[in-house]
């Protein structure tokens, strides 16, 4: 599927792709010269369109049904994986993933959320929406990374945590603040890399660390447009305008401080090359790692207590 | 304060129904959200707004909870003139932000949602923070999370017990990312406070919810709720919108909370500075220095 703003784009992609395998199959090699002219016309309008996306436009891309997943990040960027299940209190959320694996060298720890790449695959999932369970998962994955001196990574992409009645009464609340707070003094180096939807207090239980990236079209929000356009504008529709005054984009949360540092996407979004994009993010995340080793512990937990000790505008 | 509860007072504070008069000023008459009743305001005050027909807790003011939780003069306030700023220049239909906060500050008779400071229940020292309502539904901004950051750390520092009063509608949006940010800061000085071994008691009243609860309001030792208080992290009304269903009665209430094991006890306003000073008695008994027997430290804080 596409959204009007890249329909062009797709289009053109569809083109070109039809034509290099008419090419592969004898076509007349003077083909090759109109798809080379194509793809150079199809770079041009890329620039153009992404130059000029409106908040609704990006709202889109971060939630985009074809964006890589955590699992996608984890085949293409690491190795070894071995996925670790249930929270050993009541059930498996899979709508939270995790286990060890390695990155390069280094043996590590993983945790993200997981969205469905399907309707079926969503309807186990939950849409991403993570229960108590998956929180309290995510927590049992994050102290055995301290036990065993392993570094965590998380991966947010969530629309938000789970917002029914099962959920209220096994603790949703408790469980995130749980994580936050052991999230908060984990004796083990965390990098949080937002890859989608980073949806308000469910992303937020996997998203204390050392270094918090985000990915280039992504976003990170108190709530998504549509909550805050129902609660400030009374009417869900004005989620555009909400989205807008939110700042809850990349560049938006690099300049306010939020977050640490903006991992290019290829052009046209990561869901047009999602190996591309993990490449680019595995660049980004062995560089962060490397720096955090530096570090003593103590110092280490110091600097992660003192970053968001330092967020917040008060006067006087 | 001392004897606002006796049964006498009970029965002849409140007026009998007879002399209910509906062209009786408003000032005097407080109606009971519980029940309906008409309640003599100065009952309804001595009571410490508790409907003494229905026993319904109305919710209390910042001010009014710290008068009636502390000892007499005891109270030291800090920040009170901490205000927030329009940072993300946030584009509201209505008015600006900065004018809105304008309008809940005379509207609640107080700068921001919090109050906070050092003082005594029944001659114990504490530091209290107290959350109301009345100021923007006591929406979490970077003020809410500023101030009570700074009780926690001055618990810490000064080795004094913590008394939260929360209470919370949600996440100020005008301030975005950087009022989800505060769920954060909040949890990691809690963090040092437990390690410190600081007793940190937190009481939930109506209603508690989203993102305060789902981090310092239930990070504490021991959880105390009011009775029929709202609690919870998606709230009942944003439920039944999103599943179009409705609830049955009573989901989200302190008692229901209580049977599913996510809150200690329920205490009604009359017991609360009774079981506040046992608490703190009690949990303040051993010397909390740090152990220098070679033995690890307790190794998680809740």
């Amino acid at each position: 599927m596409a959204y009007e703003f890249e329909q062009t784009l797709v289009d053109l992609r569809e083109r070109i792709g039809a034509m290099e395998s008419d090419l592969k199959n004898g076509a007349p090699a003077d083909m090759a010269q109109e798809v080379k002219a194509l793809r150079s016309e199809l770079d041009r309008q890329t620039a153009d369109v992404f130059a000029n996306l409106s908040p609704w436009d990006r709202v889109q891309i971060a939630r985009h049904p074809q964006r890589p997943r955590t699992l996608d990040f984890i085949r293409y960027a690491f190795t070894d994986f071995v996925e670790l299940h249930g929270d050993r209190r009541y059930g498996d959320d899979l709508a939270v993933v995790g286990g060890p694996a390695r990155l390069g060298d280094t043996p590590v720890m993983l945790v993200g959320h997981q969205k469905g790449k399907d309707a079926k695959d969503n309807q186990q999932r939950n849409f991403g929406m993570a229960h108590p369970e998956g929180f309290r998962k995510a927590r049992r994955l994050m102290l055995q990374a301290e036990k065993f001196r392993l570094p965590l990574f998380t991966f947010l992409d969530i629309p938000g945590a789970s917002p029914f009645l099962a959920d209220e009464e096994r603790g949703q609340a408790w469980a995130i603040a749980e994580n936050l707070l052991t999230m908060s003094q984990l004796r083990t180096p965390i990098i949080v890399t937002v890859i989608g939807e980073g949806g308000s207090g469910g992303a937020l239980a996997l998203g204390i660390g050392d270094r918090v990236l985000m990915l280039e079209y992504s976003m990170y929000s108190v709530a998504s447009p549509e909550g805050a356009a129902s609660i400030v504008w009374k009417d869900a529709k004005f989620a555009p305008e909400a989205a807008s005054s939110l700042k809850p984009f990349a560049h938006d949360l690099e300049r306010l401080g939020i977050i640490h540092r903006v991992v290019p996407e290829p052009a046209g979004g990561a869901h047009v090359d999602p190996r591309g994009a993990a490449h680019a993010l595995k660049t980004a995340l062995v560089e962060e790692l490397a720096a955090l080793q530096e570090l003593p512990l103590p110092t280490l937990i110091d600097r992660r207590y003192e970053f968001y000790r330092s967020l917040g505008v008060v006067a006087p | 304060m001392r004897k606002l509860f006796s049964n006498q007072e009970r029965r002849f504070g409140f007026l009998p129904g007879r002399q209910r008069q509906p062209e009786l000023p408003d000032e005097l008459w407080e109606k009971c959200a519980g029940c309906g009743e008409m309640i003599y305001l100065a009952e309804f005050e001595q009571n410490a707004h508790v409907c003494p027909k229905c026993d319904h807790h109305a919710r209390l003011g910042a001010r009014k909870r710290v008068e009636y939780l502390l000892d007499e003069g005891s109270f030291a306030e800090r920040d009170d003139a901490m205000r927030s700023q329009d940072i993300l220049e946030f584009e509201r239909p209505d008015r600006s932000y900065e004018q809105k906060l304008q309008d809940e500050a005379d509207k609640a008779g107080i700068p921001e949602s919090v109050v906070y400071g050092t003082g005594a229940i029944r001659g114990e020292a504490v530091v209290l923070a107290a959350i109301d309502t009345n100021f923007f539904m006591a929406t979490m901004g970077s003020v809410v999370g500023e101030k009570i950051t700074r009780a926690i750390e001055l618990a810490t520092e000064t080795r004094t017990p913590l008394i939260i009063v929360s209470a919370s509608a949600g996440a100020r949006m005008e301030e975005g990312m950087f009022s989800l940010m505060q769920m954060a800061k909040t949890s990691a000085a809690l963090t040092r406070l437990h390690e410190a071994r600081v007793l940190y008691v937190s009481i939930l009243t109506d209603p508690t919810l989203a993102g305060v609860t789902a981090s310092f309001a239930t990070l504490a030792d021991v959880i105390i709720a009011e009775p029929q208080a709202t609690i919870g992290f998606t709230g009942p009304r944003l439920i039944e919108q999103i599943t179009h269903e409705k609830l049955p009665e009573g989901t989200h209430s302190a008692e229901f909370m209580l049977e599913r094991g996510m809150v200690d006890c329920i205490v009604p306003r009359s017991d609360l500075r009774r079981t506040l000073a046992r608490l703190i008695n009690l949990y303040s008994a051993q010397d909390l220095s740090p152990l220098t027997d070679g033995l690890p430290q307790v190794s998680t804080v809740l």
